[in-house]
């Protein structure tokens, strides 16, 4: 069973694998919070993207697999050709089922699984793309309590993700790439477990 | 304690699965909960039911519509030569050590429509072990069974299971394998011509044969960690010694009790062999 109270979840896809890299290289390999990285790839490739997280993270980068424990310490990245759900005890659940979006892994997936685990104690943040995917998910987590953060649509590579997720949630917290860091780093001074 | 709608949705499940089982036989309380929810919400949302007490007034009613909703709690979604790099490890593996015995029996298990069938299917006979292999092709759910018979498929993913084909070693014109009709491929039925479908729950039922390769992807993931390790006493009881075990990419044996009569054939497409 995992325990950490708290999770993060970053959805990206087109531009989303270097603004990831750039946020979590900034973090410690403590880093209090565990966290969930889904980016859209290209289908039945393998984990050569886990690789370049594993070089460049403090943080531990690891491909989920099925009943992982959500631990901090770790960026768990969502498989290509797969699903990420997230249970009740904390624990991961894969899933093969339709696209959503286009996309498996679907950044809306994850972004409600999670919310139904988390509720206000999760926090959203979804970066660039040139899709509509994960701004459905990121509303749904605002409208369970918990925190939704969307990347600067004018510093984006690609802002349609971005600018769609706005378009839905007028009340999202607008950062950018540093604004985020700083956010992240923030959490990780004053989270209480 | 005040019950948020997601808590009290929840219970309702449970309540739902446990009379499910009373009243249908299929016993669905080891799997997976985050997907069932998913699934159970989705199912609402294309019925436009509101509550799961619509629902169960629907699905205790009609059989048929008991039907579509175990459809979509099964999750039924496939793929021909899905991870291509499994199947070529299966082709060069494990085919030429199962090519040395004289009567092959390989268990699919959670077939669905068929797609994965017809790729070992393919695999086998362009390794000229078709003619005396026998594969039992196993799904919980009849209608899948009924489908992967007719061994059908939509021609739009045709690009990615050509693709898929090849990066499995595939020999011929992939095309010769099926005849293009109205955006849907009829695969060649002599494929299966020694192929027998059963529905067979692995939840609940037996080991029913002794097999040299039981392929089993991407069923055990709907599985809590409890009904993984029936699921894998059941492949144990059916393997030979020296037998094959195949999970999906992203399942795995690790956790379970039967992992140390198990050696890794290829770590990363997961197949494993057995000790004895
Ligand atoms: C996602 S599909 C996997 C199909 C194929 N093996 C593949 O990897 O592409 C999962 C299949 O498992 C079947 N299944 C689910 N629960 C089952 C059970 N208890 N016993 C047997 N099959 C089951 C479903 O009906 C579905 O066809």
């Amino acid at each position: 069973m995992g325990t950490a109270s708290h999770l993060i979840v970053i959805g990206g896809s087109w531009g989303g694998i270097q603004a990831s890299l750039s946020i979590l290289s900034a973090l410690p390999s403590d880093y209090s919070i565990p966290i969930v990285l889904v980016l859209h790839r290209l289908r039945n490739t393998d984990g050569d993207l886990n690789s370049i997280f594993e070089k460049k993270l403090l943080l531990k980068a690891q491909e989920v697999e099925e009943k992982d424990n959500i631990t901090k310490g770790y960026v768990f990245l969502a498989p290509s050709n797969y699903h990420v759900l997230i249970e009740k005890d904390y624990s991961f659940s894969l899933d093969v089922s339709e696209l959503e979006n286009y996309s498996r892994p679907s950044i809306d997936v994850t972004f409600t699984s999670a919310a139904d685990v988390y509720g206000k104690n999760l926090i959203g943040i979804l970066l660039s793309g040139a899709s509509k995917d994960g701004s459905s998910g990121l509303k749904y987590i605002f409208e369970k309590g918990g925190t939704s953060v969307v990347q600067d649509p004018r510093e984006a590579e690609v802002s349609t993700m971005p600018q769609s997720a706005i378009d839905i949630i007028p009340e999202c917290t607008v950062l950018n790439l540093e604004g985020i860091k700083e956010f992240l780093f923030f959490l990780h001074d004053h989270r209480t477990a | 304690m005040k019950l948020d709608n997601e808590d009290l949705f929840e219970q309702e499940v449970e309540e739902l699965i446990q009379e499910i089982h009373t009243h249908y036989g299929y016993d669905f309380s080891g799997y997976a909960r985050a997907s069932v929810y998913r699934r159970i919400k989705r199912f609402l949302n294309n019925q436009h039911l509101s509550t799961i007490g619509e629902l169960r007034e629907a699905v205790f009613n009609d059989s048929f519509y008991f039907e579509s909703f175990l459809q979509e709690i099964t999750v039924n979604v496939t793929e021909m030569f899905r991870d291509p790099s499994f199947f070529l490890s299966l082709r060069t593996n494990v085919l030429p050590i199962l090519s040395t015995y004289p009567f092959i029996k390989i268990w699919d298990a959670g077939c669905s429509t068929g797609e994965e069938l017809f790729s070992l299917a393919i695999l086998l006979k362009e390794e000229g072990l078709l003619e005396r292999t026998k594969i039992y092709a196993t799904d919980i759910n009849q209608k899948v069974l009924k489908q992967a018979k007719e061994g059908i498929f939509s021609a739009s993913n045709i690009a990615a299971y050509t693709a898929g084909y090849y990066a499995s070693g595939g020999k011929q014109e992939f095309s010769s394998y099926y005849l293009s009709n109205y955006g849907s491929l009829k695969f060649d039925s002599s494929l299966i011509k020694n192929v027998v479908f059963y529905p067979h729950n692995l939840a609940t039922d037996s080991s029913f044969n002794e097999f040299h390769l039981v392929v089993c992807r991407n069923v055990l993931i709907y599985f809590n960690r409890q009904l993984q390790e029936r699921v894998f006493t059941l492949f144990d009881e059916s393997l030979v010694n020296l037998g094959y075990l195949a999970l999906g990419k992203k399942e795995t044996l690790a956790m379970s009790e039967i992992n140390k009569n198990y050696n890794f054939v290829d770590k990363g497409n997961r197949i494993y062999r057995k000790t004895g």
